[in-house]
């Protein structure tokens, strides 16, 4: 098995007669993804790659039965879109959009609370469950089906990450972009949670960054309930405090989530910490070997 | 978006919140005549500029007549102000406040801000006024208390009052105090603020409550729903370079050294940064070209960095998702050729249309060198800085 999304999901796209969300759900589409419908308001009717459009979600959802969302609105409209996701009771909502007002997330995060619905992201390259369903917008070629569950902040580096561990002969089970902006739905240690359930999963990759203390909240959790093993990489060793670092939840503030303390306190957890980008790969395919 | 003192003055005082008398001016004489408009008795100068510390620097200044207010805004004006919160190298001044001296019977800090970890808005209250606030909350934790805030109802009349009594605010000042709070709070939410602070705010002889010193920061991504603060931007304490970069819609930090970094996501800048440092370089800069960059905002993110004079070798990292690998080489081969590159440059490309992009590099005629991972780049890169030396 796998985790948030497998062969039988069923996704609807919201923004899918937009340029990126056009783009990417033929992107879906071809790695073999059941995109069962699009939503974008008053385009309802018409049909995108094949895809039904509506103008609403619910109307969507009874239309097609799709339990998971993807949105690539514009942030403007994007917590507006999330909200509607949740109202029609869709399961899994991954947004891939960048740069939500703070405020709109807070609300958003509130609403969802005791809700039925999971959110992953916002500004996430999303979710992959490999040769079975990809949910967002990473190359899907890079990927390999396996056992090592992969949770990042991060989009490219993720990539990165991916082809490392296949080039070297090591296939994932699920990997989850959680997104980069201090207000996400779903955090380090809700992946993990998941990854203790599934079996398939074998072995757990963290990728963190600069910024808050998930990391170092994760740690904790896998030091009290986590037995599978876990690698993890921060990014921004070399970051300079006080200055955001491109996302908008990479910064180091007045002294705390430095990259230093988070390899600490992952060490200190048990987790074997890659410090060079370079042999992330390397060290999981080494420590997996044995 | 950070905002100076007068300008979240005049944003916090537009809900009826106390602020000192005052004028903001560009120059010294500006500052003499502010003095006599405002008929002041005592007046301070204090420098407008995105730092805190101020005070300890030398940026605020007090003046007991129209002739000091001259001389003090002329000591501060013009200069770069280096406190500790600064930089060695200091943020430029170009506006002082000139407000009225009060005389303060107590301080208090008041700030509300958002706490990621529980996706709350957060207000903070302390009777050490005037202090930095994490320096207070870790010497007298006591006095430093908060409370979040639901963002469905709002911050309680209830929740002030709590706050209010406990950091011991005057029992008879009490309802002024929560009245500022809910009013502070009014403007975090009408402002889409990532944080408001008025610290200290202070109970005058006269029996009032005044917000002596105010900051606040906007969220940029809400600015398209605040046409009327944009206009509140003030560039000109960036680095001219990372003016220049957000201008073009590329997100760049300049640092020390000398290996310029051109990468494709948050993230994986970070990263290269760390792998530059790991393998024993110095990078000069942190810069993302962001996920759909066509060739032209490639051809800025090549100019920007190759502008810091530090830069001695450029190491380009690309992992082509939404970015496609050959729109990438062709961005830097058209970059390349109009620049004059003249230090050495090392690409690594994968990901969508990699074999494509290193064909444009390889048949460009330029003389770039190419990396097939990431281990490779920077080994190579730093190898240049050695062959340099």
């Amino acid at each position: 098995m796998s985790i948030l999304i497998n062969s039988e999901s069923k996704v609807l796209v919201q923004g899918i007669t937009g340029r990126e969300g056009g783009f990417h759900a033929g992107q879906m589409l071809a790695y073999g993804t059941q995109v069962v419908a699009g939503v974008t308001p008053g385009k309802g009717g018409q049909e995108h790659e094949g895809v039904p459009v509506f103008d609403t979600v619910v109307d969507a959802v009874s239309a097609t039965g799709a339990d998971v969302s993807v949105i690539f609105v514009p942030a403007p409209y994007a917590a507006d879109a999330i909200l509607e996701a949740a109202d029609a009771g869709l399961r899994l909502v991954v947004c891939i959009t960048e740069g939500i007002p703070v405020h709109d997330m807070i609300i958003v995060k509130r609403a969802l609370e005791g809700s039925a619905t999971r959110l992953i992201g916002p500004n996430c390259p999303g979710v992959i469950t490999p040769d079975a369903c990809k949910v967002g917008i990473m190359p899907g070629y890079i990927h390999r089906k396996g056992g090592i569950g992969i949770i990042s902040r991060s989009g490219t580096l993720t990539y990165e990450a991916v082809h490392q561990l296949t080039s070297v002969g090591v296939g994932q089970s699920t990997c989850i972009g959680i997104g980069g902006d201090p207000i996400i739905g779903t955090d380090f240690v809700d992946c993990l949670r998941l990854f203790k359930e599934d079996a398939e999963t074998e072995a757990v990759l963290m990728i963190g960054e600069i910024g808050g203390r998930a990391e170092e909240d994760a740690a904790e959790y896998v030091r009290a309930e986590f037995t599978k093993p876990v690698f993890a990489y921060v990014a921004g060793l070399t970051a300079p405090p006080g200055r955001r670092m491109g996302h908008a939840g990479a910064i180091v503030s007045g002294g705390s989530g430095t990259a230093k303390s988070k390899i600490e306190a992952l060490e200190a957890a048990g987790i074997t910490v890659v410090r060079d980008p370079a042999s992330i790969g390397a060290t999981v395919a080494g420590a997996m070997a044995k | 978006m950070r905002l100076h003192e007068y300008q979240a003055k005049e944003i916090i005082a537009k809900t009826g919140i106390r602020i000192p008398a005052g004028k903001v001016v560009s120059s010294a004489a500006e500052a003499r005549e502010a003095y006599e408009v405002l008929g002041l008795s005592l007046g301070v100068v204090k420098a407008q500029a995105h730092t805190g510390g101020r005070g300890k620097a030398g940026g605020i200044l007090t003046a007991h007549s129209p002739v000091e207010a001259y001389s003090d805004a002329n000591a501060i004006l013009g200069r770069r102000l280096v406190t500790v919160q600064s930089g060695p190298d200091g943020v430029p001044v170009r506006k002082v406040l000139v407000e009225e001296g009060l005389a303060v019977e107590r301080e208090y800090y008041l700030a509300i801000t958002i706490d990621r970890e529980k996706a709350l808005p957060v207000i903070i209250a302390s009777s050490a006024g005037g202090m930095d606030i994490e320096e207070a909350a870790r010497r007298e934790p006591g006095r430093v208390v908060k409370e979040y805030i639901e963002p469905v109802f709002g911050l309680q009349p209830y929740q002030a009052r709590k706050m209010a009594y406990s950091i011991g605010v005057p029992r008879g000042k009490v309802n002024s105090f929560v009245d500022i709070m809910l009013k502070l709070h009014i403007v975090f939410l009408v402002s889409d603020a990532e944080l408001v602070e008025i610290n200290p705010l202070v109970l005058v002889e006269s029996d009032d409550f005044v917000a002596l010193d105010a900051k606040m920061s906007v969220d940029d991504s809400a600015l398209y729903r605040h046409e009327d603060m944009k206009r509140l931007a003030d560039p000109s304490d960036m680095d001219g370079l990372e003016y220049r970069a957000k201008k073009a819609g590329v997100s760049y930090v300049r640092m020390d050294g000398n290996i310029g970094c051109m990468v494709n996501g948050a993230g994986l800048a970070m990263a290269t940064m760390d792998l530059v440092k790991g393998y024993g370089g110095e990078p000069a800069n942190f810069l993302d070209v962001g996920g759909g960059a066509a060739a032209g905002r490639i051809k800025d993110a090549l100019e920007i960095l190759l502008s810091d004079r530090q830069v001695e070798a450029v190491l380009i990292n690309i992992f082509g998702g939404i970015l496609r690998c050959d729109e990438l080489a062709r961005g830097v081969v058209a970059a390349a050729g109009e620049l004059a590159v003249n230090v050495p440059v090392v690409v690594r490309l994968e990901g969508t249309n990699r074999d494509e992009g290193a064909r444009i590099l390889r048949e460009s005629g330029l003389s770039f060198k190419v990396a097939h991972s990431m281990r490779e780049a920077g080994e190579m890169v730093v190898g240049c800085m050695r062959s340099n030396a």
